[in-house]
């Protein structure tokens, strides 16, 4: 049995972050990818609680939960540390990828599900996030400094889900003039090698999402 | 560490700020607690946690660390020679992490739904928020902490919401003892602990709370 497996699915932000920590670090997996319409055994065997993905399978044991399985990730395999060292700067890391799952990412697919006339609060309170952690950015090259860390894997959404779910939804709201530095940080981020190399294909995702968007009940 | 200048900015029924008052205690931390107003909330609260304005705030010398699961680990990481919260093990860590998520993610959300819902809508909340104790009920297992032989992470996560269990018992006139008797064997033994006792707060003040609240919010 391979050491590392990850249950994952081809268009979850969640499953890719936990790819794009494991490949930060150089570790070999087996990725099993997983019918969310039709859940497997496997699945609900090692994550019966949420029955969600990604699960990370390490020597049989599972890790569930993308933050927890990025800090177990981080914890295991030294290499390319994802996570600050300082106390207080790790506090910050986890403050923002908090920020970003709790506030930033709902407030965004509510916009998305919603009929075009019921958008308008939903638009001002996912700009409101999103300007707080643009402020976050400040004058740094990624979230975690000079190098990809933490807040910049939680971020992938912004990095470019955001993107393909904008066009899927006939949505736009962030663009350069009203996030000169969120999009210079996109630029950068999805011309990273690791980020690039797993990321779904665009026209994929879109098509993928377009119908659910205008079905208005799915959810993520 | 001598010269460490530690601030709490708190409410006194919070179980949030119990969280971190407890692990202060286990740690030995000399601290200053600050009540604050949550209805009028004072500059040093917006200073201090501008994105969420909430608290637990844990102020040390001058920089604050904001959400109280972020700052049980920082202050674990900090005053790491007394007490760990959490375990060394990856592994184990990536499970106490899992579960005090669990706890973040359910018991506040489904308790307040007790307590601000009536009729179908509170019967169902009462039926979550059992199943969801039953699940906590067997992690614990015969364990006397989550945590194993000590007070840790978990136990700090859950504990402090004991002190709401009156109040959720009586709005919702149901009785968790009789659902859980093991879990709040549990709770009563963590109230054996001066760190846990000094923490919480008396379930009859907290009623009195809610039932203020609940007023204010025209529930009745």
């Amino acid at each position: 049995m391979a050491e590392v497996k990850l249950l994952g699915a081809w268009g979850s932000p969640f499953s890719r972050r936990v790819e794009m920590a494991l490949k930060l670090k150089g570790i070999d997996y087996e990725y099993i990818e997983e019918d969310l319409a039709n859940k497997s055994p496997l699945l609900l065997k090692y994550n019966p609680i949420h029955k969600k993905v990604p699960v990370l399978l390490h020597n049989g044991k599972a890790i569930v939960e993308s933050l927890v399985i990025l800090e177990y990730i981080d914890e295991t395999w030294k290499t390319n540390p994802i996570l600050p060292e300082h106390p207080y700067d790790k506090a910050m890391a986890r403050f923002w990828a908090k920020f970003i799952d709790e506030k930033c990412m709902p407030a965004t697919w509510q916009i998305m599900f919603r009929k075009e006339d019921e958008r308008e609060k939903a638009i001002e309170e996912a700009i409101q996030n999103l300007k707080v952690l643009e402020n976050e950015l400040k004058d740094k090259k990624f979230f975690g400094g000079d190098k990809i860390g933490l807040v910049d894997i939680v971020a992938n959404f912004i990095g470019f889900w955001l993107g393909a779910a904008q066009e899927a939804a006939g949505v736009e709201l962030v663009n350069k003039e009203s996030f000169p530095v969120l999009c210079k940080w996109i630029d950068e981020y999805v011309n990273c090698k690791v980020i690039k190399e797993n990321l779904p294909p665009r026209d994929k995702l879109i098509a993928f999402l377009q119908p659910r968007f205008m079905a208005s009940t799915w959810k993520y | 560490m001598a010269g460490d200048q530690v601030t709490l900015l708190d409410f006194w029924a919070s179980p949030f700020g119990m969280r971190v008052r407890i692990a202060l205690a286990e740690k030995g931390v000399k601290y200053e607690y600050s009540e604050q107003d949550l209805r009028n909330k004072s500059a040093l609260l917006l200073q201090m946690n501008p994105v969420h304005k909430k608290i637990p705030v844990l102020v040390h010398n001058g920089k604050p660390v904001c959400e109280s699961l972020i700052i049980v680990q920082y202050i674990d990481e900090v005053w790491k020679d007394k007490a760990p919260l959490l375990p060394s093990d990856p592994y184990q860590r990536a499970q106490s992490r899992f579960w005090a998520d669990f706890v973040d993610k359910k018991i506040y959300d489904i308790g307040r739904k007790i307590w601000t819902t009536k009729g179908d809508d509170q019967e169902a909340a009462k039926k979550d928020f059992i199943d969801c104790l039953k699940l906590l009920e067997g992690e614990l297992g015969d364990k006397p902490y989550f945590g194993g032989e000590t007070i840790g992470y978990v136990d700090i996560a859950f504990v402090p919401f004991y002190s709401w269990f009156h109040a959720y018992e009586t709005v919702g006139n149901f009785n968790i003892e009789a659902e859980c008797p093991k879990l709040i064997a549990y709770c009563k033994s963590c109230l054996q602990k001066e760190s846990v006792s000094k923490s919480l707060q008396d379930p009859q003040k907290v009623y009195d709370f809610i039932v203020m609240l609940r007023k204010n919010l025209g529930v009745e």
